[in-house]
């Protein structure tokens, strides 16, 4: 019964499915986790398939790697894909514990198998005569036909526990549009949108603030992160920008400083601009 | 008219609810409303009397139902009246007397704030008391026996912002309960033996009784109840303190009916007592062991309420050693009684009197001579001073002479008991007349000792002495009208005695060992030369305004023959010690071995708590490790 | 000899995943520790399908995968309304069972 063949996959699939799954020990990052055990489920549907079950083989791949693990994954961006996990142990003895815990098992479990003689297999050669997913069937709808029943009724209520576990009350009124617009109002603040960046001003570049019918700037019309982050332009006044036509008329070869003299604050936007 | 006789407690009771209940907004009229109640009662009563004399002798005891009371198994009392010729008696001399102190107490507590508290008070004793004598079984006895406690316990401590008087009424509350016991034991004893405890059942049952034991052990307990109640001796102690009540408490409670009350049970239970001979011989005897005691008490005592509380307790010690004759003396004893009812209310009265024209002082030696300036007070406590006496023809001397008859008449007339309670009862009558006139020489005669010099320097405080309000006369009138002429028109062809006859039986005939006419002669000649005594050392030299340091009798006597002592040394502190040692033991045996288990349990839990950290994967941890154990127990068993 | 290999397979496998739920914190991966838990399981259940020639071990694999499946839903979205009131996925912050 045991072919060559299988032996040979198996001995290449075995060794690759305990390494993922030892990464889902070592991982810091809890997708790359996620990553480990869906290659862990694919490799255990191609097992499955070697082993004469084709059907869950691809029940496997269905549920587990299509469903299962996907909706792991959504979870996981969900809370936040950036959270890792710290590997510093905050119980006191735990680690220890667990990891006498799990060699323990494993080694009672693994010592429990290889020293139990098995009887000569069957193999599944009779049962799948009308293909495997036919001789499935027979069995679970006559045997298992009611705990069918009873499982269809388990998901039924898991389905609607999920929708009742993250459903979240609106503790608020839901704001629309037309609530918004009266808060707008009631606060007084601009009714129209905010004005673009660098209109009528000396260019016409984002972070250059627009100037109102005053040659005023007007500080909203720049990105707020531009503003938090420091890299708003000032806008020259009129002074400042006869100066400046004096000094290019003047100096045929300005010198980087000299060119930022003019500005308001002389060393940051000089930087930015080299940036740029 | 006899099923309305539920009207004489509901009346006052109504009038005690209205007057706590009204609060202040009743002060205007408070007390008058007291009155009406009391008085109201004694209207109903006096119109049963009538209904009752319209009767034939012997359908003379009615009994009343008012409905099923406690109705469980075997228990089934029935809360009724019983209406009969004793009941009746105590009714009318409850409400009749009630009604003048209440009449009385109108003047007299005039400017006292807690006026309608007071009547209050005086509404819930009389329905007490007349629950008391009325009820139909023992059970219903108890709650206007505990009632009327009540009552005494809040009148005795009616000024109770004064510390002395609130230990007072303490005193009095407490050594009732040690009555009440008795009590309680005499109910279930009554309840083991006849399984009931309605009179009709039991007194029945009595008589028939082969067991002596246990009526005798029924009937000490009643006498131990009556004891504490009557302030007979052992339980006589709290009488004298209770005097710190206002004096109408003591003229009503303390005096006229509620220290009687124990005679009562005992004439009541009379079927239960001449059952047990031996019961009967002790109430004799403390009966005798009181009379004495009180009136050697009444002999050194300068404060006039006190001087008049041993009195009570004496001619109290008469009814008992009375009702302890048996037969022979029952009638006797409510007879005295009755009489007594009336000239010591009626004495106490005056005493009150007294005190409110002397500014409440209580000490006779600051007194004297106040005969000139009180005359109505100075008759009307004559006319008691000569019933307690006995001097003919007052109340006192037809009801008292029949008892020292009677006691010459002990045991029928064999063996030594005539001749003991005879000796005493005829002594205790010459003391008797010692005492009360120099109580009333003291008082009313000799010289004034009020506003003058003392020997020290010193000024007695200057008195005015007045004549009290007409409100406070007229119940004292009637009172002393009622000492001087009630024995005598009872006494006539004994009716009084017929007239008891359905409760107490036909009144025992025996003859005294001495022949009667030689007994009240003697009686008479003793009374006559303690009231000489009294006259010649009282009125006729002059009294020491500092009390004397006396014979040691006498100042055993003016400490109550030590009985305080007796009762701290005796009972007190050995109670103390015994409390404290259990304390200590508690604290130190119990308590320790508790916290110590406590402790010990204490530190196994903060240890066991650590396994406790609330964090999932310890507990993950434990259930695979524990899993892990079984796992390898199991392939060790197989192999 | 085939089937035990699969066998210890399974065992290690299913220790991996004992050892993940104690170790580690993240509650998504102790999850996913106890669906490996579950798989290995399942590995076993088809090995000795295969050695009795009975199908009904793959049945039971069958009916794991889909409770596994349910309780992926509800146990997924507990931890996300955990996550939503303490803002942590890590199960050691869930320690109201202590006191």
């Amino acid at each position: 019964m045991a072919s060559g063949g299988e032996a040979i996959l198996f001995w290449c699939v075995a060794p690759l499915m305990v390494l993922a799954a030892l990464g889902l020990l070592f991982a810091r990052k809890a997708v790359h986790a996620t990553l480990c055990i869906v290659f862990v489920m694919i490799c255990l549907a191609v097992l499955y398939v070697a082993q004469e079950a084709p059907f869950l083989g691809i029940v496997q791949v269905v549920v587990y790697t299509g469903a299962v693990m996907m909706l792991f994954l959504f979870v996981i961006m969900l809370v936040g894909v950036d959270a890792s996990d710290s590997l510093v142990e905050t119980i006191k003895g735990q680690r220890f514990a667990g990891w006498l815990c799990g060699l323990g098992l494993g080694a009672i479990l693994v010592g429990v198998i290889t020293r139990v003689s098995f009887p000569e297999g069957v193999g599944l050669a009779t049962a799948n005569l009308e293909t495997n997913p036919v001789g499935l069937a027979r069995i679970l709808f006559s045997d298992f036909v009611f705990d069918l029943e009873v499982v269809g009724i388990l998901l039924i209520t898991a389905a609607l526990a999920a929708l009742t576990l993250t459903h979240k009350a609106r503790l608020t009124a839901r704001v629309g549009q037309k609530e918004m617009a009266d808060a707008r109002v009631l606060g007084g603040k601009s009714l129209v949108p905010l004005p673009a960046p660098g209109v009528y001003a000396q260019r016409n570049a984002m972070d250059v603030p627009a100037l109102d019918p005053h040659g005023q700037p007007i500080e909203a019309s720049v990105s707020r992160v531009l503003r938090v982050r420091g890299q708003e332009r000032g806008a020259p006044l009129e002074g400042e920008l006869n100066l400046l036509t004096e000094l290019k008329a003047s100096s045929q070869t300005p010198t980087g400083p000299e060119r930022a003299a003019p500005d308001v604050d002389p060393a940051a936007p000089a930087e930015t601009e080299e940036e740029h | 008219m006899i099923d309305a006789a539920w009207l004489l407690i509901a009346i006052p009771l109504v009038g005690a609810a209205v007057l706590l209940l009204a609060g202040r907004r009743a002060n205007a009229w408070g007390h008058w409303l007291g009155v009406i109640a009391s008085g109201a009662s004694f209207v109903v009563a006096a119109l049963v009397l009538i209904a009752m004399l319209g009767r034939e002798a012997s359908d003379r005891v009615v009994d009343v139902h008012l409905f099923d009371w406690l109705n469980a198994g075997p228990l089934n009392v029935e809360a009724g009246l019983r209406i009969d010729p004793l009941s009746l008696t105590f009714v009318l001399l409850v409400t009749f007397v009630g009604t003048l102190i209440h009449i009385y107490s109108v003047a007299y507590m005039e400017h006292d704030a807690d006026r309608r508290r007071f009547f209050a008070y005086l509404n819930l004793f009389v329905a007490a008391m007349l629950l008391l004598v009325l009820a139909d079984s023992y059970l219903l006895l108890f709650v206007g026996w505990e009632g009327v406690g009540l009552a005494s316990y809040l009148l005795i401590g009616f000024w109770n912002h004064v510390p002395a008087n609130a230990t007072a009424a303490k005193k009095a509350f407490i050594v009732n309960r040690v009555a009440d016991v008795g009590m309680i034991v005499a109910l279930m004893l009554m309840f083991n033996t006849f399984g009931a405890l309605d009179f009709s059942t039991v007194l029945t049952a009595a008589p028939g009784m082969a067991d002596g034991g246990k009526l005798t052990a029924i009937a000490l307990m009643l006498l131990v109840a009556a004891c504490g109640k009557s302030a007979q001796f052992p339980l006589q102690s709290w009488l004298g303190d209770a005097m710190a009540g206002p004096t109408p408490v003591s003229a009503l409670i303390h005096a006229a009916t509620m220290v009687t009350a124990g005679v009562y049970l005992v004439v009541r239970s009379g079927p239960i007592f001449t059952g047990a001979p031996n019961a009967l011989l002790v109430t004799a005897i403390v009966g005798a062991i009181t009379l004495l005691f009180g009136a050697i008490v009444g002999c050194a005592k300068d404060d006039i309420k006190k001087a008049l509380a041993a009195s009570t307790m004496s001619q109290i010690g008469y009814m008992m050693l009375a009702a302890g004759l048996g037969p022979i003396g029952y009638a006797f004893a409510i007879f005295h009684l009755l009489t007594h009812g009336f000239f010591k209310a009626g004495m106490f009265l005056g005493a009150g009197s007294v005190m409110h024209g002397m500014d409440d002082s209580v000490n006779m030696r600051g007194f004297g001579a106040l005969s000139k300036f009180m005359k109505v007070t100075w008759i009307t406590f004559g006319f008691g001073w000569l019933a307690i006496l006995g001097i003919p023809p007052f109340s006192g001397f037809w009801s008292k002479d029949k008892i020292i008859e009677a006691a010459f008449a002990a045991d029928g007339g064999h063996g030594w008991q005539p001749w003991v309670f005879g000796s005493v009862a005829l002594v205790g009558a010459g003391i008797t007349a010692f005492y009360m006139s120099r109580l009333f020489f003291m008082t009313f005669h000799g010289d004034k000792r009020w506003a003058q010099e003392l020997s020290d320097g010193s000024e007695l405080p200057v008195r005015h002495p007045h004549e009290s309000p007409a409100l406070m006369i007229w119940p004292m009138i009637i009172l002393a009208v009622g000492s001087a002429g009630l024995g005598g028109v009872l006494a006539i062809g004994g009716g009084f005695t017929t007239w008891l006859e359905p409760v107490t039986g036909p009144v025992a005939h025996h003859e005294p060992v001495l022949p009667v006419a030689v007994i009240m002669v003697v009686t008479l000649v003793l009374v006559l030369v303690g009231a000489f005594l009294a006259w010649r050392q009282y009125a006729a030299s002059a009294v020491p305004v500092e009390p004397p340091v006396g014979s040691a009798l006498t100042r055993a006597a003016r400490v109550d023959l030590y009985q305080d002592a007796v009762n701290e040394n005796l009972l007190m502190r050995p109670g103390q010690y015994l409390t404290r040692s259990l304390v200590y033991t508690d604290k130190k045996v119990v308590d320790g071995a508790f916290m110590g288990l406590a402790g010990v349990l204490a530190v196994i839990g903060s240890g066991v708590k650590r396994m406790q950290n609330g964090f999932v994967r310890s507990y993950a941890a434990m259930m695979l490790a524990g899993f892990l154990v079984l796992v390898v127990i199991v392939l060790f068993v197989w192999n | 000899m085939e089937f035990t290999n699969y066998l210890v397979l399974s065992a290690i496998l299913f220790s991996i995943g004992a050892a993940t739920v104690l170790l580690r914190r993240n509650a998504i991966i102790v999850f996913m520790g106890i669906e490996l838990m579950l798989n290995a399981a399942n590995l076993s259940f088809v090995t000795f399908a295969r050695m009795h020639g009975d199908l009904t071990g793959q049945v039971i694999a069958f009916f794991v995968m889909v409770v596994a499946a349910a309780e992926v839903v509800v146990g997924l979205a507990i931890i996300v309304s955990i996550f939503r009131t303490r803002r942590s996925a890590s199960v050691d912050d869930a320690n109201l069972l202590k006191n």
